[in-house]
C-alpha cells in the first residue's frame, strides 16, 4: 500500500513538473531575454552571460509605453468594476426571481460572448467614429463590458445559486432592507464569486488586442498589448526585441499581483455552517 | 407584545394554486399556537404571510389591531425562526445575534448587554466567538432563536425549528421552547409536521389540511373530542383504529362485533341522506385485556376476541396489534393520512392497535378476548368526515341520547 502511495504521488510529481516546465518556460525564457544586452540577445542561452537592465530603462524612458500602461490599467480596471457590480445585479436577479424571459435572457447574454469578435470590429470603428467614441476610454471600455458581462454573469448566478435563500428572508425578518440583506449577507458569501468574476473579466480586458488596435489610434487611449505591436528601435535597422521582452515581463505583473491579492480571498465553503446541510 | 389576527386569509399563487383559503384565526397576545399538519396544508405559507414573506391574496391580518398586509418584513416587529436554521455563516455567533440590533441601530453598548443575556438564556456564553460552521446541530438551533429573542419582537414565528434535529435533542429542545415562550410571554405561532410537538407545546393547535382550518382547540381538546375523520386519523400516536361500519336495524356490524346505538346517533341516521355505512373511530386505550376488566367497568363497553398478531412491551403498558376480519374503512381523509406517514396499505383483513396494562398476559399467536369502551367510540360519515358522536363540540361516544 504504502509502495503504490508513493509510486504514485511520484508519477504525480513527475506529471505536474512537467505541466509547470511546459507553461513556465516561454515565460522565464522572455524574463531572460529581457536582462540580455542587444550583443547577446540572440545567443541561444537560457541563463544570460551579461547582465543588463538597459531594456527596462528603455521602455519607461519613452512616454509610449508609460501612457499605454496608465491606459491598460485604467481601462481594464474600469471596466472589470463596472461589469461585476452589473453582472452581480443581473445574476442576482437571474438567481432568485423567476420572471418572463429568463431563459431568452441567459440565452441571449451567452449568444453575445460567443459571438466572433473579429467581426464586430468593423461595425464597431463605425459606430464610433460616428459616436466620437474612437480613440478615447469609454471606447474601449463598452464593448470590453459588453463581452465580459455574459462570462460575469454567468460565474455570478451559479454563485448566487449556492447561496441558500433561507438567509435573505432571515436578514429581512431581522429588519434588513432588500439593499441591506444584499450587501450586508449575500454579497458578503458571494465574495468568492465577485472575486474570481474579477480576475476572469481583468484578465480579458488586459489581454484584449484585437479591439485595442481597431479601435484606438493614438496614445489617447492605446493599450499596452498594442503599444507593444508599434514599439520601434533607436533606428529602423534595429530590432527591439529586448524592450518588447521587458514590456512583456513588466504587463505580466500587473495579472499576477492581480491574481494573488484576490486569491487570498477566495476560500471556499464559506458558507457551510449556514444551514444545516 | 401583540395578537395576531387572520381575517379570510387566502393565498393564491401566480400558476393558479390556491395554498390557503378563508383562513380565520385569533391568536391572543402571549398565546403559544401551533400550526399542524401534513405536507402541502399550507400551515408554512400561513406562515410566511404573517411573516410578509408571502404577499397575502385576499383577507386581512392584523398585528397588534393595526393591519399589516402592505407592510414589509421588517416593518411587523416580528422575529422568525427558520428550520434550516437560517444562520449567517460569515459572522460569529455574537454577530449573528446583533444583526437584527444593528438594522435597527441600536448603540453598542446595549447591543452587547442584550446578546449577552440572550446568550446566557440560551446558554451561548462560552460559544459567542465561534462560528456557525464550528457549532453542532444543537447549538446553531439554540444561535437561531437567541438571534430571534434578542430584540425583543412583538411576536416569534418558528417553521419546524426542531425538525433538523435528531430525535433525543428534539426533546430536549421542546422543553426549552416551551420554557422559553412561557418566560418571554410572547406570542408564538409555530409551524410543525409532528403532531407529537403539536400536542405538547401549543396553548392551542390548529390542524391544517388542503388550505383551510379543520379545527382549533388545545391539544387535549382536539385529541379527544375531534371534529371530523381528518383530526381523529392526525392526532394520538399510535393513531385512532378505523373500522368500516354497516348501519343496520339500529346496530352498526363491524368487525368487532356488533355496537349497539344510542338515540341521538338514531335520529341522525333516519334522516334522508343519511349514510348507510359509517366508520368507526376508537383509540387504542379504549381497549383493554377483558381479564383485566372489572364488572363495574364491563358493562359500559363491549367484548370481542381476536389473534394477537405482535405484541410490544413499552414497559408501562403493552402495545398489541390485532389482526381482525372485514371490510377496511375507507375514506379520502385516510387515504391522504397514510400517504402522508408514508404508509402503504398492505392488504388482506384490517389491523387493530390495542394498548393493553402490563399486566396482561397476552402472547403473540392466541386468540385474546378484548373489551373495549363503548362511550369513546367515535362514528363518522365516510363522504364529509363529519364526526356524528360530535354534540355541541364534545363527543359523547355511540351510546349518547
Amino acid at each position: 500500500m504504502a509502495e503504490t502511495t508513493t509510486r504514485a504521488k511520484l508519477r504525480w510529481g513527475l506529471l505536474d513538473v512537467i505541466v509547470v516546465v511546459f507553461a513556465l518556460v516561454p515565460v522565464l525564457w522572455i524574463a531572460s531575454l529581457s536582462f540580455k544586452t542587444p550583443a547577446t540577445i540572440t545567443d541561444g542561452r537560457f541563463w544570460p552571460r551579461e547582465w543588463t537592465l538597459e531594456n527596462y530603462k528603455t521602455i519607461f524612458a519613452t512616454d509610449q509605453f508609460v501612457r499605454a500602461l496608465v491606459n491598460s490599467i485604467g481601462i481594464a480596471l474600469i471596466a472589470t468594476l463596472i461589469a461585476v457590480v452589473l453582472g452581480a445585479m443581473a445574476a442576482y436577479a437571474i438567481s432568485r426571481l423567476d420572471f418572463p424571459g429568463k431563459k431568452l435572457l441567459v440565452g441571449v447574454s451567452l449568444l453575445i460572448a460567443m459571438f466572433p469578435q473579429v467581426s464586430l470590429v468593423s461595425p464597431l470603428f463605425e459606430i464610433e467614429r460616428q459616436l466620437g467614441l474612437f480613440d478615447t476610454w469609454p471606447g474601449l471600455i463598452l464593448p470590453y463590458i459588453t463581452f465580459a458581462l455574459p462570462l460575469a454573469i454567468y460565474t455570478l448566478s451559479a454563485f448566487f445559486k449556492q447561496i441558500p435563500w433561507d438567509l435573505e428572508k432571515a436578514a429581512k425578518m431581522d429588519g434588513a432592507t432588500q439593499g441591506q440583506a444584499f450587501r450586508r449577507v449575500i454579497a458578503p458569501l458571494a465574495a468568492p464569486g465577485l472575486f474570481t468574476t474579477a480576475i476572469l473579466v481583468f484578465i480579458f480586458c488586459w489581454n484584449d488586442f484585437l479591439f485595442a488596435i481597431t479601435l484606438t489610434s493614438t496614445e489617447r487611449a492605446r493599450t499596452v498589448p498594442v503599444a507593444l505591436s508599434f514599439f520601434t528601435g533607436e533606428s529602423q535597422f534595429e530590432d527591439p526585441t529586448g524592450a518588447i521582452c521587458a514590456a512583456a515581463v513588466v504587463i505580466t505583473v500587473p495579472i499576477i499581483l492581480f491574481v494573488l491579492f484576490f486569491q487570498r480571498r477566495i476560500v471556499s465553503g464559506l458558507t457551510s455552517g449556514a444551514v444545516k446541510g | 407584545m401583540a395578537d395576531i389576527v387572520l381575517d379570510k386569509v387566502s393565498k393564491r399563487f401566480p400558476d393558479g394554486t390556491v395554498a390557503v383559503q378563508d383562513i380565520d384565526l385569533e391568536i391572543a397576545d402571549g398565546e403559544f399556537v401551533i400550526l399542524v399538519g401534513p405536507s402541502g396544508c399550507g400551515k408554512s405559507t400561513t406562515l410566511n404571510m404573517i411573516a410578509g414573506l408571502e404577499d397575502i391574496s385576499d383577507g386581512e391580518l392584523r398585528i397588534g389591531g393595526q393591519r399589516v398586509n402592505d407592510k414589509a418584513p421588517r416593518d411587523r416587529d416580528i422575529a422568525m425562526v427558520f428550520q434550516s436554521y437560517a444562520l449567517y455563516p460569515n459572522m460569529t455567533v455574537r454577530e449573528n445575534m446583533a444583526f437584527p440590533l444593528k438594522l435597527a441601530k441600536l448603540d453598542k453598548e446595549t447591543i452587547n448587554s442584550k446578546v449577552e443575556e440572550a446568550a446566557k438564556v440560551l446558554e451561548l456564553t462560552p460559544l459567542l466567538d465561534r462560528r456557525p460552521a464550528n457549532l453542532s446541530g444543537g447549538q446553531r438551533q439554540r444561535v437561531a432563536m437567541g438571534r430571534a429573542i434578542v430584540r425583543q419582537p412583538k411576536a416569534f414565528l418558528m417553521d419546524e425549528p426542531l425538525s433538523n434535529l435528531d430525535a433525543k435533542l428534539r426533546v430536549q429542545m421542546r422543553t426549552v421552547v416551551s420554557r422559553l415562550q412561557k418566560q418571554l410571554g410572547t406570542t408564538t405561532v409555530y409551524v410543525t409536521h409532528d403532531q407529537t410537538e403539536a400536542m405538547t407545546l401549543g396553548d392551542r393547535v390548529v390542524i391544517m389540511r388542503g388550505g383551510a382550518i379543520q379545527q382549533v382547540g388545545p391539544p387535549q381538546e382536539l385529541y379527544e373530542h375531534p371534529r371530523n375523520l381528518f383530526v381523529a386519523g392526525f392526532i394520538g400516536s399510535p393513531s385512532m383504529n378505523f373500522l368500516h361500519a354497516a348501519v343496520d336495524d339500529g346496530k352498526l356490524r363491524t368487525a368487532i362485533g356488533d355496537v349497539p346505538i344510542g338515540e341521538r346517533i338514531r335520529r341522525e341516521l333516519t334522516a334522508n341522506d343519511a349514510p348507510r355505512e359509517l366508520i368507526l373511530g376508537i383509540r387504542p386505550e379504549h381497549f383493554e385485556d377483558a381479564e383485566l376488566v372489572d364488572d363495574e367497568t364491563r358493562r359500559r363497553g363491549l367484548e370481542f376476541s381476536a389473534p394477537v398478531d405482535i405484541v410490544e412491551s413499552m414497559g408501562s403498558d403493552k402495545y398489541v396489534y390485532f389482526t381482525v376480519e372485514g371490510e377496511r374503512a375507507s375514506a379520502a381523509e385516510l387515504e391522504e393520512l397514510a400517504a402522508d406517514a408514508g404508509a402503504d396499505f398492505s392488504g388482506g383483513g384490517a389491523s387493530l392497535v390495542t394498548r393493553l396494562s402490563a399486566e396482561s398476559a397476552v402472547r403473540e399467536g392466541e386468540d385474546r378476548r378484548v373489551w373495549f369502551n363503548l362511550e369513546k367510540i367515535h362514528l363518522f360519515d365516510p363522504s364529509t368526515g363529519r364526526n356524528l358522536t360530535l354534540h355541541e363540540g364534545r363527543s359523547s361516544g355511540a351510546l349518547a341520547d
